[in-house]
């Protein structure tokens, strides 16, 4: 079973991306915000990261950036998912590494299709 | 509603559009029509059925018949025609066309633009393209449809299913919450009203047609003769692409399967030569059906 990290302050949003990844098939673990999520890839690199990119501590994209200079940090597939909309926001995540992108609010179909793309599912 | 009004609809949708429907499918005329309906200031689909045997008003026909026809769309949906196209189809087409260097492809029933800019997309990506003359011509019956297909506006939600956000941030900019797929992309396609009902002739022949998920709405005489239809506005070496769920074994004798490109249909008079070809690729993700 693939594992997903999901990295979110909001615990409602953790909840129901957990159910969806779930109901998807993953074997998912939590985090609250970036530095917690680069502890928990440094004990074990997951496959994929949802990530939310503002957090406090530290956030998504700086999360980003540790992850892809870490021993084995550029495997996960990561997918942002964030109200961060704007074009500016999605290149600069691709620039750090990111290989999706969702833009809030979601639903599971979008889930299920940016998973897809990422060769995820 | 009685059964001479069922009746009515039955027969105008299926004249008109070619569109089956069954008691069944009951509550899809009142979702789709008791809009239609209230702005005609009518009682229920009676009064609407009632006003168009009177009236005889053409406008309001379409206008039904319009709201009926399914748009359930997204970019690159069902993903293994378009992986099909960029993998077997364009590099044959490529060698079997490096003569005239163009390329004609038809998207019918195109509904809101998703399938055709998602086939531009993989054109505009397809270096040995370069310097061709493609003409993309996307058509539906539906006016209202076409209108939104042409201004190339997507919401975000339409954006983000199907579309790998490499590709968004290339081809598309942000206006506002929308995002408007770029002028050298709105270039590529040609937009255009058609019926599949009638004479097609008109649109030219076409390389490659994609014509998904339009055959499963039609009985089998209507899916025939659409067949034959789209036949006559194929070149001998063309191909067509159905949808998932479609084919056109113990429907038309005008196409058979490809035995090397699955999901690729030749006219049975075709010329085409399918490249030698590995092993088949992964089925595609399902989708969920346009009218449930």
């Amino acid at each position: 079973m693939k594992n997903c990290l999901i990295v979110d302050d909001s615990k409602v949003v953790r909840k129901i991306a957990r159910k969806i990844l779930e109901e998807l098939g993953f074997e998912c673990t939590e985090a609250e915000d970036g530095q917690k999520a680069l502890e928990s890839c440094l004990r074990q690199m997951p496959e994929v990261v949802l990530l939310d990119w503002n957090m406090p501590v530290m956030t998504g994209i700086e999360f980003l950036h540790k992850l892809r200079q870490s021993p084995n940090g550029a495997a996960p597939k990561v997918v942002l998912c964030t109200t961060e909309n704007s074009f500016s926001f999605i290149q600069e995540a691709l620039g750090a590494g990111a290989n999706e992108y969702i833009m809030k609010p979601f639903d599971s179909e979008i889930i299920q299709c940016k998973f897809q793309q990422i060769g995820a599912l | 509603m009685n059964d001479q009004d069922f009746k009515f609809y039955e027969e105008l949708l299926r004249k008109e559009s070619g569109l089956v429907v069954t008691p069944e499918k009951m509550y899809l005329l009142e979702s789709r029509l008791l809009p239609i309906a209230q702005k005609n200031e009518v009682q229920g689909l009676e009064g609407l059925a009632q006003k168009m045997r009177a009236t005889r008003d053409t406008a309001l026909q379409r206008e039904v018949v319009e709201a009926m026809t399914t748009n359930e769309t997204s970019f690159f949906r069902d993903s293994t025609p378009f992986q099909r196209l960029k993998d077997d189809l364009l590099p044959l087409f490529v060698k079997t066309r490096s003569a005239r260097r163009s390329l004609r492809i038809w998207s019918a029933a195109c509904s809101s633009g998703q399938e055709p800019y998602s086939i531009a997309m993989l054109l505009r990506d397809h270096p040995a393209l370069a310097g061709w003359k493609i003409e993309i011509v996307a058509t539906d019956l539906s006016l209202d449809i076409l209108a939104q297909a042409k201004s190339g506006v997507y919401s975000q939600f339409e954006v983000q299913r199907g579309l790998p956000v490499q590709m968004l941030v290339k081809y598309f900019t942000q206006q506002g919450d929308k995002w408007l797929a770029k002028q050298e992309l709105r270039d590529m396609v040609i937009f255009k009203q058609a019926n599949l009902l009638t004479d097609l002739t008109h649109l030219g022949q076409f390389d490659i047609v994609f014509c998904r998920n339009v055959l499963i709405y039609f009985d089998a005489q209507t899916k025939a003769k659409v067949l034959a239809a789209i036949k006559g506005a194929m070149s001998q070496d063309g191909v067509l692409l159905l949808g998932g769920a479609e084919t056109v074994i113990g429907v038309s004798d005008n196409f058979k399967p490809t035995a090397e490109i699955k999901g690729v249909y030749i006219r049975t008079d075709s010329t085409f030569v399918a490249p030698a070809k590995s092993a088949a690729p992964a089925p595609s993700p399902t989708t969920k059906s346009a009218i449930a």
